[in-house]
């Protein structure tokens, strides 16, 4: 490494930081590579399994083959939270703090790495899953005859699908970061993220009223962010495609300001 | 309530109070973590309060109303509706009867119709204790598509000749009673006769009603979007309908039975219940059915009691957090290494563990289940939804079940938390293990058949334990995850999960005798 002849900026010591941290730790790399291994799989599997034998059968192509980041998601979370829940654990948090005492800064960069490791490899699952979907899925029924083009980038509504995906994923850590900024400890971080992306979809299921229904759905950052995968019977939906990525952007929002508050007003 | 049942144990017997003491330990431990404790309430306190979510008020009226669902003898909620001619008969007797057509008609739209026939339209004789709906009886009658059957008290179907009842070939029936005995018989030609079962009806009776029903429920159809299920009429012809024995002719009456068609079919604008006397007999046109009611898209406003329990979930995953952290925190706190220099048997550790975290995920489980099933029920029924009525050994399942449930997930996260010794991941993997394959397969992300073996092969079978609603062969719905059917039976379901958490215990123990601290 050469030493930088002009002194950085903070922002991109604090960064550098924060990157070297995440790429030592042997594990992020594995969780990293099984999240993009889990998605594409699970998609892969889905993509496999589900056909379309007439012409407005209820199949979704673009939704079908990217369920696996529902389970993506979850190693996402998992990333997210060690990358607080650790430093508390092992006293690193002291270190990282004394050397960058503006902890704002730490929350930046840490936001900032954790999205863009999270916007690569969720790239990189997402085209390998829509790629499988249009290998597999004309073979599964899911053909002109059917009323489905083969998945492609330029079809917008695919694209609207693909890119949300990213999107929610790298909005899923950062809710997971926040989370594991206020408690302090990734273990229940994690249990707390899970039960905000599973807990609200079954409830939804189960409620009696259909308006309670519908609500539940508008709220739940699971379903109301992975709305942005469907291409098929859009106005069906709870909430808008983007409206509800939004939603899941307001979780984020409210999780990260929590935890930056608690961040810089508590003794570490 | 543990330290009170370990305590006396460690001290009486002083010579193998080992065990005893280290049970007692780490009891103290669990109990001394005040994150652990408030956790604990906390599961409750959120397994209620999601349940409660789930009966939340309506806020228009539901088309199925507040109509309780009639109950049967054997406890379950039923469909009692069918048009019935009918008269009070005293004592012994028989009653014979030939049916020579069974037809029926489908409507399609609000005025549209077209000829169809439920495979499980039915036409036949029956003696029922009242004209009360979910009262005893015993019937014999021809179905749309399986042939002669004898039922009895809404859950018994027992199969009698098959082939439809035409004029050339009519089928006779014929129901015999003898005290409390009721027999079934068929014939082809009205001389020689066949049993086909009989069905012990305790109490019934001494004047039941006794004489002709028609019933149909509604016809499943396969739409592009789902299933769907369109409300159907069916219409038998009765001949020959002749009394034996003590009973003798009186005049008959005609009514419906049930105020309408319940939740298995409907009447429709054109298609009413009624019967005309044509020659000898009767020609009887009725809709609804006389069976079990099951859960599916046609009883959608119905809640069963694991609707109360869905928090479970919620529960759950507090446990396991709990479980994985009750292992994961010796180890990053260094406390292990004192753990197993005071006990150097590493097994009996973790045994000691996995029983103190079972039983508070035990009766974290129980006690929540026991409030919510009872509760859920009435709050349910006061904001307009009718409760699927459950035998009481069902219900009693059901609750044990969620208490067993959170017990084993949250050794099966003790376990993997040991292998990983790392609480995060573990939690992940339990979780993930247990909720996302329950969840894809319920909100029918998935296709049916791939749903299914979802929750044969995943922890997630493990669910099935809080399934109240049952399958019946002779009820026509959609028995997949998504109406609450799992798969597997309750208990198979639950050895699935314990399979796994046995599975990862087994080498949480291994790896922790092998292993340095």
């Amino acid at each position: 490494m050469k030493a930088p002849d002009v002194p950085e900026g903070r922002m991109t010591r604090a960064g550098r930081a924060e990157w070297t941290k995440l790429r030592t730790d042997a594990s992020n790399g594995w969780l990293t590579l099984g999240m993009i291994a889990l998605t594409v799989a699970v998609g892969a599997a889905v993509a496999m399994t589900s056909r379309c034998d007439a012409t407005g059968c209820a199949g979704d192509p673009a939704r079908l083959s990217l369920t696996g980041v529902m389970v993506g998601q979850v190693v996402v979370a998992v990333v997210a939270a060690l990358m607080v829940g650790n430093e508390y654990s092992t006293g690193m948090m002291h270190t990282t703090l004394t050397a960058m005492p503006r902890r704002l800064t730490v929350l930046c960069s840490k936001s900032a790495v954790l999205s863009a490791v999270t916007l690569v490899a969720g790239a990189v699952s997402v085209l390998g899953s829509l790629l499988i979907g249009r290998l597999v899925q004309p073979g599964r029924g899911f053909t002109e005859q059917h009323g489905f083009a083969a998945l492609s980038l330029t079809d917008a509504p695919t694209l609207r699908a693909a890119v949300g995906s990213v999107c929610y994923l790298v909005l899923i850590g950062l809710l997971s970061l926040g989370i594991a900024l206020v408690v302090r400890s990734s273990a229940t971080a994690v249990g707390i993220v899970l039960a905000l992306l599973f807990v609200f979809p079954i409830l939804a299921q189960v409620v009696a009223d259909p308006d309670w229904q519908r609500h539940l759905r508008q709220i739940s950052p699971m379903t109301a962010g992975l709305a942005v995968q469907t291409t098929v019977g859009v106005d069906d939906l709870p909430i808008g495609p983007w409206q509800g990525l939004g939603v899941v952007a307001l979780w984020a929002a409210g999780a990260m300001a929590a935890g930056g508050w608690l961040l810089s007003s508590r003794d570490a | 309530m543990t330290s009170t049942m370990t305590r006396p144990r460690a001290e009486a017997r002083p010579g193998r109070g080992g065990f005893g003491r280290l049970l007692h330990a780490e009891w103290t431990k669990f109990r001394t973590v005040r994150g652990w404790t408030l956790s604990t309430v906390g599961a409750v306190l959120i397994i209620c309060l999601v349940g409660l979510l789930a009966t939340a008020p309506a806020s228009e009226s539901h088309p199925n109303g507040s109509s309780a669902l009639p109950v049967g003898p054997d406890g379950e909620a039923v469909n009692d509706n069918f048009y019935f001619v009918h008269q009070q008969l005293r004592g012994d007797g028989t009653l014979s009867v030939s049916v020579s057509s069974l037809t029926g008609v489908v409507s399609t739209g609000p005025t549209d119709s077209k000829a169809g026939l439920a495979p499980w339209a039915k036409a036949g004789i029956i003696v029922k204790d009242s004209l009360d709906q979910g009262s005893a009886y015993a019937a014999m009658m021809v179905t749309g598509a399986h042939g002669v059957r004898m039922q009895y008290n809404y859950r018994h179907d027992r199969a009698g000749r098959s082939g439809a009842a035409t004029q050339e070939s009519p089928r006779w029936l014929r129901l015999r009673r003898s005290g409390d005995t009721l027999t079934g018989y068929q014939s082809a030609d009205g001389s020689r006769w066949t049993e086909v079962g009989h069905a012990h009806l305790p109490g019934l009776s001494a004047t039941p009603q006794v004489g002709l029903f028609v019933t149909s429920p509604s016809v499943k159809e396969g739409t592009g979007t789902g299933t769907g299920f369109a409300p159907a009429v069916a219409t038998g012809s009765f001949d020959e309908v002749s009394l034996g024995g003590r009973w003798t002719d009186g005049s008959w009456q005609r009514g419906q039975v049930g105020r309408d068609a319940g939740t298995s079919g409907s009447y429709t604008q054109d298609n009413k219940g009624g019967a005309t006397v044509s020659g000898s007999g009767f020609r009887v046109t009725g809709a609804g059915d006389i069976a079990p009611v099951v859960a599916g898209p046609a009883t959608s406003g119905v809640r069963t009691i694991e609707n109360f329990l869905v928090g479970a979930f919620a529960g759950l995953i507090i446990m396991a957090v709990v479980g994985a952290g009750y292992i994961t925190v010796e180890y990053r706190r260094g406390m292990i290494g004192v753990t197993l220099a005071a006990s150097p048997r590493r097994g009996r550790v973790l045994v000691a563990k996995a029983l103190v975290m079972g039983s508070v995920a035990f009766a974290v489980g129980l006690v929540a289940a026991a409030v919510m099933v009872p509760f859920g029920g009435v709050r349910s029924k006061a904001n307009g939804f009718p409760v699927l009525t459950v035998p009481t050994a069902t219900e009693l399942r059901v609750v044990v079940g969620t208490g067993l449930l959170l017990a084993v997930a949250s050794v099966f996260a003790l376990g993997v938390g040991t292998i990983l010794r790392r609480s995060a991941v573990a939690i992940t993997l339990v979780v993930v293990g247990m909720v996302l394959p329950y969840l894809l397969a319920a909100a029918s992300v998935l296709p049916d058949g791939a749903s299914e073996w979802l929750l044969r092969v995943t922890p997630a079978a493990g669910f099935a334990v809080q399934q109240s609603v049952e399958r019946y062969d002779q009820v026509v719905t959609v028995y997949a995850p998504s109406s609450g059917y799992f798969p597997l039976a309750p208990w198979a379901g639950f050895a699935v999960l314990c399979a796994y958490a046995a599975a990862s215990f087994g080498a949480a123990v291994v790896l922790l005798r092998r292993r340095d601290v």
